[in-house]
């Protein structure tokens, strides 16, 4: 709780000195404009949030965001269905996850190559399957679940919050949700309390598919297009809000709520860039910079710890 | 006697199907241009293969190569010589395997993590530098260079040869091939016979770093030009091209002459697909299968041989 309201202050730190150094920043608009971005990254950092708890890793997300919106914007289109596209992304996302399972716990695969030979898998994929179109011009009834509003609050930072709060309670006061931690801080232990623990870690990279399957359709519904590149640039952020938000590398523990502040932080840097008028190329250089400083804040907080006992 | 990989069967079996069904595969032209295509990630595909050896990973090799490949072409295209353009892409390479090495010996962090930071930051360098664009205007010499042939063998197939031969010097006759895959393996043991494990450790990401900026001499000469997303995912060829060589995660076992064939095998499944005219996204997407096809054979020839021994010692 202590880390969290640190972070919770860095979050602030920000959100200050963006308020002094801009115009724009603080300002409703603008505001909700960076929940609701914000809103969209920790729907897909949340089910790698579980991965990572239970010491794993999910680098697959962001191009597992890619092809289920490109699915589900084909399948939209051409049937003119909304429920039939929405489950064609989560039912793709799930399956990945499905993929992923099965590589980590009956291939035995660590699970960042896995993941991140799926990351690539997807990716040639959906550059075949799109072959360099763009979809665009959905109902307006599946664009509310992006850009909507209802009582002057963006629809997706409610989906945002059903998920925080489910989530909240599934991780912290369920069985599943306390074997998940079991099994990242010591996998043998939890094999030998019973723990089923191949069957859990299908489980939660199922879990972390859907999860990127969901954030698809809410990020379609927020472009209104679909394109092949639409989930490349998602994985990198999504990895530094779960570290930024706390979640140890190393597994065992973590929360959702570190990974919303992480999600926040992370949109604050790039809101705040994007205010400053700093060229977008500079991205990919920051996060990466804040992805290897959040861990190793990880790893320095593992030691100390360590030193302690 | 070592255990033949599940990599040569596999490849094999590539080469018969494509031979087969693939007009213009099995011509002296194709197959020297395979070796070609696959020199670049030769370079690559080596020293990564010492860094998992080692227990390690790097995941910024792609990233590495596209930046050196963009120093290389903005010093060329500036007017400066090819040996001073060269060596400040090596030399920026070398950076980035010293920062990796930094990161992940000095900080402890994890590799894999760590080094997708890494190719966060590289890849930002590289499009910040180019506007996002190509570097074009390199001159003659590089691409003059590049066409070179000896004894009727291409010059990226000779750079390639020279430093596999190197890189089997390198882990058959000296220290730090020794001492690779005890870093992965026994570290412990190691560091309590007064090796400086650190040192070696630090070298083995250093070394991967330099030859993506290596690398960047060939794929600058084959594209003829610089730019900022070349080699994005090249990374995971050498990675899956390592895997498939039968180098393992686990306990510091692998050999370069597997990665060999493995660098082969995923030339060989990209040309053959090139030749049966199948889009060039779903060659990406082939590579991630074959590296599942090849551990579900590795894992069953091993199954296979724990049972005969298992037979061998019931009778």
């Amino acid at each position: 709780v202590k880390a969290i309201a640190y972070r919770l202050a860095a979050v602030a730190l920000i959100g200050v000195a963006l308020t002094l150094a801009t115009d724009v920043f603080f300002t409703t608009a603008n505001l909700l404009n960076v929940l609701r971005q914000a809103s969209l990254t920790f729907l897909i950092a949340s089910g790698l949030t579980l991965t990572i708890l239970t010491a794993g890793l999910d680098l697959s997300v962001g191009a597992n965001v890619g092809l289920s919106a490109c699915l589900a914007a084909t399948v939209m289109k051409s049937t003119g269905s909304i429920a039939l596209g929405v489950g064609a992304g989560l039912g793709f996302g799930a399956f990945v996850g499905v993929v992923n399972g099965l590589m980590v716990t009956a291939l035995r695969l660590p699970p960042f190559i896995a993941t991140y030979g799926m990351l690539w898998t997807l990716n040639g994929v959906t550059y075949w399957f799109m072959g360099g179109s763009t979809i665009y011009g959905f109902s307006p009834g599946f664009r509310q679940l992006g850009s909507g509003y209802w009582l002057g609050v963006p629809v997706p930072i409610y989906v945002m919050t059903a998920f925080l709060v489910a989530g909240g309670i599934f991780t912290r006061y369920t069985t599943f949700g306390h074997e998940v931690y079991a099994i990242g801080a010591n996998r043998e232990a939890a094999r030998l309390s019973g723990v089923p623990v191949r069957a859990r870690l299908n489980l939660v990279y199922i879990l972390s598919g859907a999860m990127a399957g969901l954030a698809a359709i809410v990020y379609l519904a927020r472009l209104n297009s679909a394109e092949a590149d639409i989930g490349e640039a998602l994985t990198l952020p999504a990895i530094a809000a779960v570290l930024v938000g706390g979640t140890s590398l190393f597994g065992g523990a973590g929360s959702l709520s570190g990974t919303l502040v992480g999600a926040l932080t992370l949109t604050l840097v790039v809101n705040g860039m994007n205010l400053l008028a700093v060229d977008a190329n500079w991205q990919p250089l920051v996060t990466g910079a804040i992805v290897i400083a959040a861990v190793w804040i990880d790893v320095m907080t593992r030691h100390r710890a360590e030193a302690r006992v | 006697m070592r255990a033949v990989p599940g990599a040569a069967y596999l490849l094999a079996v590539l080469l018969v199907v494509f031979a087969v069904f693939g007009r213009g595969f099995a011509t002296p032209a194709n197959l020297v241009n395979i070796g070609v295509q696959s020199s670049v990630l030769l370079l690559l595909a080596l020293p990564m293969t010492l860094i998992i050896m080692a227990e390690g990973l790097d995941l910024s090799m792609g990233a590495v190569l596209s930046l050196a490949g963009v120093i290389l072409a903005w010093m060329l295209a500036n007017g400066h010589g090819l040996p001073v353009a060269l060596a400040a892409a090596v030399g920026a390479g070398l950076a980035f395997g010293v920062l990796n090495g930094v990161l992940v010996v000095g900080l402890a962090l994890p590799p894999f993590v760590a080094t997708l930071g890494t190719l966060g930051i590289a890849q930002g360098l590289a499009l910040v530098i180019t506007g996002g664009q190509s570097v074009v205007g390199i001159g003659d010499a590089l691409p003059a260079l590049y066409r070179q042939e000896l004894a009727g063998v291409p010059f990226p197939i000779w750079v390639a040869a020279a430093a596999f031969v190197a890189f089997r010097f390198t882990a058959g006759k000296t220290r730090l091939g020794a001492y690779v895959s005890a870093i992965g393996g026994n570290r412990e043991a190691l560091m309590l016979a007064g090796v400086r494990a650190n040192v070696y450790h630090l070298a083995v990401y250093a070394l991967g770093g330099a030859m993506a900026g290596l690398a960047a001499l060939l794929l600058t000469g084959r594209i003829n030009a610089g730019h900022p997303t070349a080699a994005i995912g090249m990374e995971f060829d050498a990675i899956a091209a390592v895997i498939v060589g039968g180098t393992s995660f686990e306990r510091g076992k692998g050999s370069l002459g597997g990665t060999l064939v493995g660098v082969l095998t995923v030339g060989v499944l990209k040309n053959g697909l090139n030749v049966l005219a199948i889009d060039s996204s779903l060659q990406v997407a082939s590579i991630g299968v074959l590296v599942v096809v090849a551990l579900v054979i590795d894992s069953t020839l091993q199954a296979v041989a724990a049972r005969t021994r298992a037979k061998a010692v019931a009778a």
